[in-house]
């Protein structure tokens, strides 16, 4: 499914970067914790999360909060921070983590070259605008 | 800003596996020590790593929770001759294993390079962030 000219640009590149960046915390902190016994590694599902925050609406895997109460308290549903799932031990390890460190690694390079791209992106759309209200090849 | 939370949990990461490497050195250190401060055999030292929560954020770091020592049993070494013989003629020798030692120091060093390589992956994608539109 191709979801980039269904949405603005600049708006696409946004919520990318943003959501790139989260799991790049996401991702860095599974490395930090690769021997904490216990541990459980987690990730974000991107495409749908993605989907979800440029839509504005939530996917049917996301569980929101229902008010039945005037006095009860408006969730964000999961607007704000994505719900992190637990990804499933290839070799799980005696002491109960889950982290194995050559997914996480893969994971985290490609989350890392993956964010570039977004910001190149971004990058050229704003230099493109920028040339077309100033009428200056940039 | 979620890089700037990479560096925060990377640093945590950071000076737990320092204080594990710490650890290490003090157990080779010791490894012939017979009478230790407490005037018993030195024992092994080991840090227990524990995940360290952090309020409306994604990213959880990581902390030593407690240093344990090892319960394995201490090392007998029959020298007839020492002050600190027994009967037998066994001198209790400190409980530390010198490959176990070794392994836990690559993990350690190992852990230790992959905060910093992260650190620094990070520390490029922000400066990219910086560059953004020019």
């Amino acid at each position: 499914m191709n979801t980039v000219p269904q949405f603005d640009s600049l708006k696409f590149g946004e919520a990318a970067l943003k959501l790139r960046s989260l799991r790049h915390e996401l991702l860095s902190s599974n490395l930090v914790n690769a021997d904490t016994p216990n541990y459980k590694a987690r990730d974000i599902d991107f495409q749908s999360v993605l989907m979800e925050r440029l839509t504005g609406q939530s996917s049917p895997s996301s569980v929101s909060l229902g008010r039945t109460h005037a006095g009860h308290i408006h969730m964000a549903s999961s607007a704000q921070s994505p719900k992190p799932m637990f990804r499933v031990g290839v070799q799980p390890s005696l002491d109960g983590n889950t982290v194995d460190p050559d997914i996480e690694r893969g994971q985290f390079v490609k989350n890392a070259f993956f964010t570039e791209a977004a910001l190149s992106f971004l990058g050229s759309t704003l230099r493109t605008r920028l040339s077309a209200i100033t009428g200056q090849p940039s | 800003m979620s890089l700037l939370n990479t560096f925060d949990v990377g640093t945590t990461g950071l000076v737990a596996q320092s204080l594990r490497l710490n650890l290490i050195a003090s157990n080779v250190a010791n490894a012939e020590t017979a009478v230790s401060a407490d005037g018993q055999a030195y024992r092994s030292r080991h840090v227990v790593f524990q995940t360290e929560a952090r309020a409306g954020r994604l990213g959880q770091g990581v902390k030593v929770a407690r240093i344990v020592e090892s319960s394995a049993e201490p090392r007998m070494e029959y020298r007839p001759g020492h002050p600190l013989a027994n009967q037998q003629g066994y001198i209790t020798m400190p409980n530390v294993n010198p490959a176990e030692q070794m392994v836990d120091m690559v993990s350690a060093s190992r852990a230790y390079q992959f905060n910093i390589e992260m650190m620094n992956t990070t520390k490029q994608l922000m400066l990219k962030t910086l560059d953004l539109g020019k």
